[in-house]
């Protein structure tokens, strides 16, 4: 049966994770290859890394990075932040990149989600989606949740599913950072609108969570940062917890 | 010089994640991405790889006049086809209503959008995108240290049916059983991708790279006797 994936992020800039991780024994917090490989030998189903360089001096360094994962940690890597074309696609696959994330671009121009796809298969092209709830339904934001766009969430999920997208990552924004758990309502209105799968990010603080995600969201991956990244759970603890509560997962 | 393994390019998709793969398990060996028929021609293992549509892959194979260098390897050397290198070596792909290699008989068909409920009918999305079971049809030397129901890394929306079930070397469920795996003399090719399914998908690429399908191996695969 296939398993709900369990994916950590891995937040990207001047060729530095930040926000830390604290692996027990790991020489080098920073280090994106360290960390990818002590993921990787802990259970990941993929990985995640968003580059949030906001310089595109910098914008190199990202490709250094998936290069030197690619080279040692053999698990689907996703790459997103600032892919704005599709030479940024083409440049992010060649280096290593298995999937790419698309976001801001996806709605300046949502050409670019079909370009992409049609050129490299649906199966590489991920739109993240960002989202906030406005009175009785979800707006989709850009710009890391700072900019509305006054597309309604659903709507846009199913067009970008039209236009070829081969799978979501939907953050709500509203959830992103509290732990407070993910937006139930708001992910499986969007897994249940399309027949993409849907990764479920923002708002992770307990194992429990990912439980909900799956089973109340209807999420087909759970996607997380600090839980892991501070060492509160492990990976294996999470797949562990998830298994005892009936959910399908890679041990 | 000839080179040990060349991995087929036709400009369809990532091949470098196929390539460190091999290059991981067979640090000695000399590996190329190619689309230079000579190299394809004189290599001594041939991997097929492959993502996008299978109508784009058929135009890209004749673009750079590759077919019968294909053909030709599948027959005469260790080959191994993944993903799209796997279904592009049917007859026929319903994916844009193409024609294909036809090197095994048989046809690929789309994940009916009708059959898509697991046994809590839930909706089952499409790609099949994940980690799932494979289970070994026959024994095989690529299946060599490999447990039986180890889970590999899926994604594609569409699946083969071969239609000579003695080619079927495993299959996985999705909801219904599905061919993911199929042999015959020297051809192996998957549906998954080994290169990205960590360390089972190594251990086979791995066998892949010492595997020397003689009469013998041959003629296992055909009765589906124990190879051991």
């Amino acid at each position: 049966m296939l398993a709900k994936r369990i994916i950590p992020c891995l937040d990207v800039t001047h060729g530095r994770v930040v926000k830390g991780v604290n692996f027990v024994e790991l020489k080098d917090a920073g280090d994106p290859v360290e960390i990818a490989r002590r993921y990787n030998e802990a259970g990941a189903d993929e990985l995640t890394f968003l580059d949030i360089t906001a310089s595109s001096d910098d914008r190199d360094l990202i490709l250094h990075i998936i290069e030197a994962v690619a080279a040692e940690v053999f698990i689907p890597l996703t790459v997103g932040g600032g892919v704005r074309e599709v030479g940024d696609v083409q440049r992010l696959l060649n280096a290593g990149a298995d999937k790419v994330s698309i976001n801001t671009s996806a709605v300046v121009n949502p050409q670019l989600v079909k370009d992409a796809s049609d050129r490299y298969g649906s199966q590489c092209i991920v739109v993240a989606i960002d989202s906030k709830r406005v009175g009785d339904h979800w707006e989709v934001f850009t710009h890391g949740g700072r900019k509305a766009t006054g597309l309604d969430a659903i709507e846009w999920a199913k067009k970008m599913e039209s236009l070829g997208a081969g799978e979501l990552l939907l953050t709500s924004m509203d959830r992103d950072g509290t732990k407070s758990g993910f937006d139930l309502e708001l992910t499986r209105a969007i897994s249940d609108a399309v027949d993409i799968p849907i990764i479920a990010s923002g708002g992770v603080g307990t194992l429990q969570h990912l439980v909900d995600g799956v089973k109340e969201g209807r999420a087909d991956a759970v996607l997380a940062a600090s839980i892991f990244h501070f060492g509160e759970y492990g990976i294996d603890e999470a797949k562990k917890y998830m298994k005892q509560h009936g959910i399908e997962v890679r041990l | 010089m000839s080179v040990d393994i060349a991995v087929i390019d036709y400009g369809m998709g990532n091949l470098r994640s196929v390539s460190k793969a091999i290059e991981h398990v067979a640090p000695a060996a000399s590996v190329v991405v190619t689309s230079d028929p000579e190299v394809i021609a004189e290599a001594g293992r041939v991997v097929f790889p492959g993502q996008g549509a299978a109508r784009d892959c058929m135009h890209e194979i004749d673009a750079r006049g590759l077919r019968q260098v294909i053909v030709d390897a599948a027959r005469s050397k260790p080959f191994l086809g993944i993903c799209m290198g796997m279904q592009v070596l049917f007859e026929h792909s319903e994916e844009g209503d193409t024609a294909c290699l036809g090197i095994l008989p048989g046809t690929v068909r789309h994940f009916p959008h009708e059959a898509m409920r697991d046994d809590r009918g839930n909706k089952l999305k499409v790609p099949h995108m994940g980690w799932n079971n494979v289970h070994q049809a026959a024994p095989h030397p690529l299946w060599v240290g490999i447990e039986e129901g180890a889970r590999f890394y899926f994604v594609h929306s569409y699946f083969v049916q071969p239609t000579a079930p003695d080619v079927i070397a495993g299959f996985s469920h999705y909801p219904f059983p599905f061919t993911c795996a199929v042999a015959t003399g020297s051809i192996f090719a998957v549906q998954f991708h080994p290169e990205k399914s960590q360390n089972d998908g190594l251990t086979l690429l791995g066998n892949f790279v010492t595997w020397n399908p003689g009469e013998r191996d041959s003629a296992c695969d055909m009765s589906g006797a124990a190879c051991a």
